[in-house]
């Protein structure tokens, strides 16, 4: 007997990995939540049937979301982050001692009980003292905070389904309210290689360039995401993300990671010419 | 009557089931004669798009299942009769002022009625006789009529033939429906409800009364605005007294003889559901909207207004799902934060004039989307928020009524700017839509007020529409005088 995990990627294209078997499969509030075990990719959850992370190449999310903010703020202290249920974003900043306080923010609690469960590998910082997780819609959230974050992180799902209201300018414009002069806002920002995707990372990009000063654009490869070229968000009022890197202080953190580094945090806002192309499409459209 | 029954969905699935071979209209033949239509709505949409016949009835004349659908919508609705409407709630308006008025005979009414009310009075050649709403200064909206100013048209018109009234208005506001409803009946007078926004009342707890259980004698209910049916599907109610079969007949006069069997079924199924689970539904909504309004008016400059308004007369009661805010704090038209949030935030509402703004709430929301509304909300007024400078706010202007509006339409005119027309007798209407409420209507005195709001109205960009000048920069008015 073989056991199969499909995805759509496009209409025409799909990921299948072969799943040893079902941990978890359950119906909350807002989505359908199962967990698999796999022989390439460990456990992996998916959210309505859509791939969220595996254990082989969760860290290279995890580490770009987190690590590229945290090179450019030279004094981060209170970080949001909205999303992100399965705590990998949360056990990369954990890491660092400078962090006075992690506030989570996450629609859907059974996302974290299910994580905390069968996901121990990413749930693994959920009791850090430093954390404080509030169950709620981030769009609700952020609109009571103002002036009150050094970095805000936009782990968020696609924008269909509960995590729609996180590619919105409403959003994004709330975001910009709640962090400090010099705050930075991170997110997960789609891909730019097929149509459909690419056409979410277009609208997000222009409503983020409408709310921000300063917004790029920074690329990871990660297998187990469509086309597995993906994108994220930098936006700030005040750092650049590569004129404003201070490798030397990062290094001095002395956190382990595999793979980012301050190398490739500069190459990886270097884009394809494609990519750039459609940025500078959306950035034009706003004039 | 069981009202889980839906007589015209069913005999529509019963005509599928059954393969009729069709020789007859429509001629796309179940949408087989045009795929890029059936592509595009459906096939099941398609395939239902059939004309009367034996096994469907007939709207013009109904004696299958229309009237039974007509009879378990009457009883859902508490009517002694209910019309199947298939030209919008402006067809149920027209229906019920053609069913109690003719030329010459008085209506009285208030100003602030839509304009499918006066074109009504275009067709028969009865004469308006209007009571001014009450006007709330600080919101700069039109209420309800005051019981007292009731009373008082009808003591100066005692050969009035009828009363119309707003149950509720746009806002969310109503009369005394009850009081109006016993007076006037006292005085021999049928009592008209306009319902556009009142098919919830029917169906909800703790809402305003409804115009059936008031006693009125007609009612208008735009079931596809609250209650879910399809767009330009609507009721007629009728109360014990009215003949019904000679509304009927003039219904027919100008409705259709290919009423549309989708808007029909939705009419059904909507029904059907709203008599079955509306309680809850509506009950969901008020919940909806009680949040919106409680986050709203927390962000500060808006004013999400509600019961608090009630002042057991011209605002005899308030219909809590409605959700409407001031926005003269912000320093920006009602307009202004309605263009704002569709054009930057793709987020549509239904209307704004010059001070409020509408959101129209209903079961079709969720809490994701209207996160989003506030979340909007308090990202304009933190970019856009600016000084209240000028801004104009009187909404409602007393009109000066010169002559009926039938005769004012007719008569000879001729087109002149507007700043020429004050002072003249305007032939036609002039409307900011929505919520189409004529500024202008055909017999009433151009003034300088009017003329200068028509400007300002057209500068903050609102939508004008009515007269034949499509840039409504000339007005028609009366040739010669009066």
């Amino acid at each position: 007997m073989e056991l199969w995990y499909h995805e759509n990627h496009t209409p025409n294209v799909k990921l299948s990995i072969r799943v040893d078997r079902q941990l978890c499969s359950m119906a909350s509030e807002y989505q359908r939540i199962d967990v698999f075990e796999s022989q390439e990719f460990g456990r992996f959850l998916t959210l309505d049937g859509i791939m969220m992370l595996t254990e082989k190449d969760e860290f290279i999310y995890h580490e770009m979301i987190t690590h590229v903010p945290m090179a450019v703020h030279p004094d981060p202290k209170n970080v949001l982050i909205i999303g992100a249920g399965d705590g990998g974003a949360v056990r990369e900043l954990c890491k660092y001692e400078c962090i006075e306080h992690i506030e989570l923010v996450e629609i859907d609690r059974a996302v974290v009980e299910v994580c905390r469960e069968y996901l121990p590998k990413t749930a693994c910082c959920f009791d850090d003292p430093r954390l404080e997780i509030c169950y709620q819609d981030g769009m609700k959230f952020i609109r009571r905070h103002e002036n009150e974050y050094d970095l805000i992180i936009v782990d968020s799902t696609d924008p269909f389904g509960p995590g729609e209201g996180l590619f919105t300018k409403e959003f994004y414009g709330n975001c910009f309210k709640a962090l400090k002069e010099d705050g930075i806002m991170v997110n997960q920002h789609e891909s730019p290689f097929y149509a459909e995707d690419a056409r979410a990372m277009k609208r997000a990009h222009k409503r983020i360039v409408e709310s921000f000063p300063i917004s790029r654009v920074y690329q990871a490869h990660i297998p187990t995401y469509p086309s597995g070229h993906w994108l994220f968000g930098f936006a700030s009022k005040k750092y650049h993300p590569v004129k404003d890197l201070n490798a030397k202080a990062w290094k001095n953190y002395g956190i382990k990671t595999r793979y980012y580094n301050t190398n490739l945090h500069r190459g990886a806002f270097c884009l394809p010419n494609y990519v750039e192309e459609m940025l500078k499409e959306c950035e034009k459209n706003d004039e | 009557m069981n009202q889980d029954r839906a007589p015209i969905y069913e005999a529509l699935e019963e005509l599928k089931r059954t393969r009729m071979v069709p020789f007859d209209v429509p001629g796309h033949k179940r949408g087989k004669g045009n795929r890029e239509l059936t592509e595009f709505l459906g096939e099941k949409c398609l395939s239902v798009d059939v004309n009367s016949m034996k096994p469907l009835d007939n709207l013009c004349h109904p004696v299958g299942v229309i009237k039974e659908a007509e009879e378990l919508a009457a009883e859902a609705f508490g009517a002694a009769h209910a019309f199947f409407m298939v030209g919008g709630t402006t067809s149920s308006v027209q229906a019920m002022i053609l069913s109690s008025v003719k030329k010459d005979d008085k209506i009285i009414l208030p100003r602030n009625v839509h304009r499918s009310v006066i074109n009504a009075l275009i067709l028969c050649g009865a004469t308006p006789v209007y009571i001014n709403p009450q006007t709330d200064e600080r919101l700069g909206i039109s209420l309800g009529m005051s019981l007292e100013d009731v009373k008082k048209a009808i003591e100066r018109n005692p050969d009035a033939k009828a009363i119309l009234v707003n149950n509720q208005t746009y806002y969310g506001i109503c009369s005394n429906l009850y009081e109006i409803v016993k007076f006037a009946h006292e005085k021999n007078m049928l009592v008209l409800a306009d319902e556009a926004h009142g098919t919830h009342f029917y169906f909800g707890e703790n809402m305003p009364v409804p115009a059936m259980a008031a006693g009125a004698d007609f009612s208008s209910v735009s079931m596809h605005k609250s209650g879910g049916s399809l767009t330009q599907s609507s009721f007629l109610l009728c109360g014990e007294n009215v003949n019904a079969n000679y509304v009927r007949q003039i219904i027919n006069l100008t409705q259709t003889t290919s009423g549309s069997y989708l808007l029909m079924s939705s009419l059904d199924i909507s029904r059907r559901n709203l008599a079955k689970n509306g309680r809850e539904i509506f009950a969901e909504v008020l919940e909806l909207s009680e949040y919106a309004r409680d986050e709203i008016n927390q962000i500060g400059d808006y004013y999400a207004f509600s019961e608090e308004l009630i002042n057991g007369d011209s605002v005899y009661d308030f219909d809590t799902t409605k959700l409407s805010v001031n926005t003269f704090e912000l320093g920006l038209a009602g307009i202004e934060v309605y263009d704002i949030l569709r054009d930057e935030y793709d987020i549509q509402i239904e209307f704004g004039d010059l001070g409020n703004i509408l959101a129209y709430v209903s079961v079709g929301d969720s809490r994701k989307n209207i996160e989003r509304l506030i979340g909007a909300f308090s990202e304009i007024r933190r970019i856009y928020k600016k000084d209240r400078g000028s801004m104009i706010k009187h909404e409602y202007i007393n009109p000066t009524v010169d002559m009926p509006p039938q005769q004012a339409f007719y008569s000879e005119k001729k087109s002149v700017p507007i700043k020429e027309a004050v002072g003249k007798v305007c032939c036609e209407f002039v409307m900011c839509y929505p919520p189409g409420i004529p500024v202008l209507a055909p017999g009433e005195r151009v003034t300088r007020e009017i003329a200068d709001y028509i400007f300002y109205a057209k500068e903050k960009g609102c939508f004008l529409t009515g007269p034949e000048d499509m840039e409504i920069g000339r007005l028609n008015v009366l040739k010669g005088g009066i």
